[in-house]
């Protein structure tokens, strides 16, 4: 599923960005992260953008570049999970043992 | 070329000169406060200049500050844009990095105070990572802690996590700035910390950043920021983007290390670790569990102004509230400038010997003031509510509910309040560019905005009209007039689309930057920074564009006046120059007899003759040519232009009996010289060229450039003619000439 199919109102989980080059490096830098939770809180009256709520902030994308994000129903909301999930390979990290 | 380029080069000077001392800057997210605490910790007018080689406003105050052991301090303190991250692809975006590290014309600063949103922490200390990794000093304000009283975060225990400074501060209500004045000298007597954010990168993205860290330029590796830091601003930023000092070393390392094999996802390796240290040590610094939830009220606010019709009928009736308050509230204080500058002239003429000198000095210099200030009133009423609007959190909702059709043009929607506004007066909404954030949108907002019916096209408009069109109904229920008026309304509405479509597609391309907006919480808007903002905007459209409209209205002064033939003729020529003011001159001085004027003696009227050839086959003859050429101080000034080339001595109503002549007035053959076709053609001319000095001045001011003015008058000028040719031509073919 990706963002923009997600039901208006649901909070979703990241899993992953697709796109490229700037947009996609602001996405990331918003905290748009692998394993983020998302909630759709509104579309524009005329159908475009839409309203996101990302840790804590409100943004508005297009719905075309949301189609980029793939996103699962989220189980649950919490700061850990969001940034182990990143699945990354960290240099001597502590938390690398929480990765899923 | 016009007078107002020509005038250009050599009057405006931009104010950079005066800010160069080391010192502090401000830095955050947008709407974190940002200003609102630079203002409250100068509380002096901020110097406003621009950052070397790039038109964006810079904002420059002296900070006085008392060190630990009590001896003064001041400091140059510097309002940085707003910014998510350092990351830039472009060279607005890379004015934040610029600066920090004191390159491409900064000086480096000695401490940067990052503002953080107590509301937001994660996303904001994004940015505040990214400056202590520079190896900058810092210092944070946590602001808006009073957003935040039921769950406030800890200054202590955030201090502690990043070793650095931390304040807990409500910049709106006055809280914390002493201890931020405090914490800030400290930290500028004491020994710079050096400690860096212990932030787990993977090894490969290390290893690929120490070896684009050979690559980086002499000017980065002199400064005080880690090699490693600069290699993975580099590795993020450099592959798509719009830099242009990137070395070609440079840009081949990171090019190498994102196309290596296996691929990697470097964008991912450098944030993901990023949020993954700042996600770790929020539990710490706050009690909140998971992510804040939007705000109830803003929540509420947003269910009606987003709201799918009663949302759209509260923003159609805002900006309807807009456009008419810059067309009929301003109204009041424009005639008073205009009646003061009338009565100044009357003053002058009265007490002065007759002769070109009191003419320059009441036509020229005097008319030219006035054509300068006449401006401000709208300038300022504009960028009230544009305050306003940005203050209260509304303005990105206009945005927001708009953006699908300005996508359409290729456009952010942001640009719709400068372009609404350019209905009302070009020269205000190209000042309202600013609030764009990319420069390209600004460029193509500013070059089609004076497309738009400005409301100094409609005088001439009911003058041609009314001359030429009769005040009847066609098939007995359209009336002509009025129809008409409607016409040119729409054929500037369809050819600002068409032209931001094209231009957006080549002459500004840049690339299609997809939209990011972030709609922050409602606040109340703050009257205090809204008035300070408009007081600089307003002294900065006098003392940038200012100048060089009132050297034009001089130029164009003297282009009628001269060569004079005293003194017979003195009594014609003051009656030409009247005619470049906004409102005409009470008959103090003269009850002269004015002669059938052959204003052929003056070089604009040489000129008008000399463009006869040029402009004939849309129908115009040389007293139209010398109309158009004056109404570059004005565009109304094509009236009272008219009416002197016809000689006509009530300058104070020229309107009914101009109309009268000019329906009169034959050719050789005895037929109509103004036909309703010629009428047609001319609306079209005016419609679409860019003959007004002032707007020229502005966009000149605005992109600091003499390409730009001259490309947007040389584009509607060309296009102006060809529409206008055209459109006689095959009037002509099919029997209407």
């Amino acid at each position: 599923m990706n963002l923009a199919d997600a039901p208006l109102g649901t909070t979703v989980t990241i899993e992953s960005i697709g796109g490229q080059g700037a947009f996609r490096r602001r996405l990331l830098e918003l905290g748009l992260l692998p394993g983020t939770g998302v909630t759709l809180m509104s579309i524009a009256p005329l159908g475009d953008p839409l309203e996101l709520l990302v840790r804590g902030a409100s943004l508005s994308i297009r719905r075309a570049d949301a189609a980029v994000v793939f996103v699962r129903p989220a189980k649950r909301t919490s700061l850990r999970p969001q940034a182990a999930a990143c699945g990354l390979p960290l240099a001597g990290d502590s938390w690398a043992g929480s990765t899923p | 070329m016009t007078a107002a380029a020509r005038v250009g080069r050599r009057s405006v000077s931009d104010t950079n000169q005066e800010i160069e001392r080391p010192g502090i800057v401000i830095i955050g997210n947008p709407n974190t406060g940002k200003t609102t605490l630079f203002n409250a910790l100068t509380g002096e007018s901020a110097r406003v200049g621009n950052y070397p080689g790039i038109t964006i406003e810079r904002r420059v105050a002296r900070l006085r500050l008392e060190s630990a052991s009590g001896v003064p301090l001041e400091l140059d303190i510097t309002d940085l844009p707003g910014a998510y991250s350092l990351s830039a692809c472009s060279p607005e975006e890379k004015i934040a990095f610029d600066a920090l590290l004191g390159q491409h014309g900064n000086i480096a600063p000695k401490l940067a105070v990052v503002v953080v949103d107590a509301g937001q922490l994660s996303r904001n200390l994004y940015l505040a990572l990214q400056i202590l990794e520079l190896d900058v000093p810092v210092v944070i304000a946590l602001n808006m802690i009073d957003e935040v009283r039921d769950d406030p975060p800890d200054p202590q225990k955030l201090a502690e996590a990043l070793g650095v400074p931390c304040v807990a501060t409500s910049a709106r209500q006055g809280q914390g700035l002493e201890q931020l004045r405090r914490a800030i000298a400290c930290a500028l007597s004491g020994p710079p910390p050096r400690k860096r954010p212990p932030i787990q990168y993977p090894a490969a993205l290390l290893a690929d950043a120490a070896r684009v860290s050979q690559a980086l330029p002499e000017a980065w590796r002199a400064g005080i920021a880690p090699r490693q830091a600069l290699a993975l601003w580099a590795l993020a930023c450099v592959g798509d983007d719009e830099l242009p000092d990137i070395s070609t070393e440079l840009r081949e390392a990171c090019r190498a290390a994102r196309t290596q094999l296996p691929a990697r996802d470097l964008d991912l390796e450098i944030a993901g670790p990023r949020y993954a240290f700042i996600d770790d040590l929020l539990p710490s610094v706050t009690s909140r569990h998971g992510d804040a939830p939007k705000r109830p009220i803003s929540q509420r606010i947003d269910r009606v102004l987003l709201h799918p019709i009663g949302g759209f009928v509260i923003f159609a009736s805002v900006m309807l509230l807009l456009f008419h308050a810059l067309f009929r509230w301003t109204e009041p204080l424009t005639g008073l400038v205009e009646s003061a500058v009338a009565q100044s002239q009357a003053l002058l003429v009265a007490g002065l010997p007759p002769g070109w000198p009191r003419d320059l000095l009441v036509q020229g210099i005097v008319g030219g003031v006035g054509n300068v200030v006449v401006f401000l009133p709208q300038i300022i009423l504009l960028f009230a509510f544009i305050g306003l609007l940005e203050d209260s959190g509304y303005m990105s909702r206009v945005a927001f509910l708009i953006d699908r059709v300005m996508r359409l043009l290729g456009l952010h929607g942001r640009a719709f309040v400068p372009i609404l506004s350019g209905f009302a007066c070009a020269v205000p909404a190209i000042l309202a560019t600013r609030t764009l954030e990319r420069q390209r949108d600004r460029l193509l907002t500013m070059l089609v905005i004076p497309l738009t019916t400005c409301s100094a096209r409609l005088p001439v408009y009911t003058l041609i009209i009314s001359a030429l069109f009769p005040a009847q109904m066609l098939w007995g229920w359209l009336p002509i007039q009025g129809t008409l008026m409607v016409s040119a309304y729409v054929l500037a509405m369809l050819l600002t689309l068409t032209a931001t479509f094209v231009l957006g597609k080549t002459v500004v391309k840049g690339r299609q930057v997809p939209l990011i907006l972030e709609l922050p919480p409602y606040r109340l808007p703050s009257v205090g920074a809204t008035f300070k903002m408009v007081g600089e905007r307003a002294g900065d459209f006098l003392r940038g564009a200012g100048t060089i409209i009132l050297v034009a209205t001089i130029a164009l002064w003297a282009l009628l006046a001269f060569p004079r033939h005293e003194p017979a003729d003195v009594a014609r020529s003051t009656a030409v120059v009247e005619a470049l003011q906004l409102s005409p001159v009470p008959q103090t001085s003269t009850a002269t007899h004015r002669p059938q004027s052959d204003i052929d003696n003056s070089y604009g009227a040489r000129l008008g003759k000399a463009l006869e050839p040029v402009i004939e086959p849309l129908g115009f003859d040389w007293r139209i040519g010398v109309g158009l050429l004056a109404s570059f101080a004005a565009r109304e000034v094509f009236v009272s232009t008219m009416a002197i080339v016809y000689g006509m001595d009530d300058e104070n109503d020229v309107a009914a009996p101009l109309r009268e002549r000019m329906k009169a007035e034959r050719k050789a053959n005895g037929k109509q010289r103004y036909s309703p076709l010629v009428g047609l053609s001319l609306l079209t001319f005016f419609a679409i060229a860019c003959q007004c000095s002032s707007t020229l001045a502005v966009v000149r001011r605005e992109t600091r450039s003499l390409k730009w003015p001259a490309f947007l008058f040389g584009y509607t000028v060309v296009l102006a003619w060809l529409m206008s040719f055209l459109l006689y031509q095959v009037g002509r073919l099919l029997g209407f000439g």
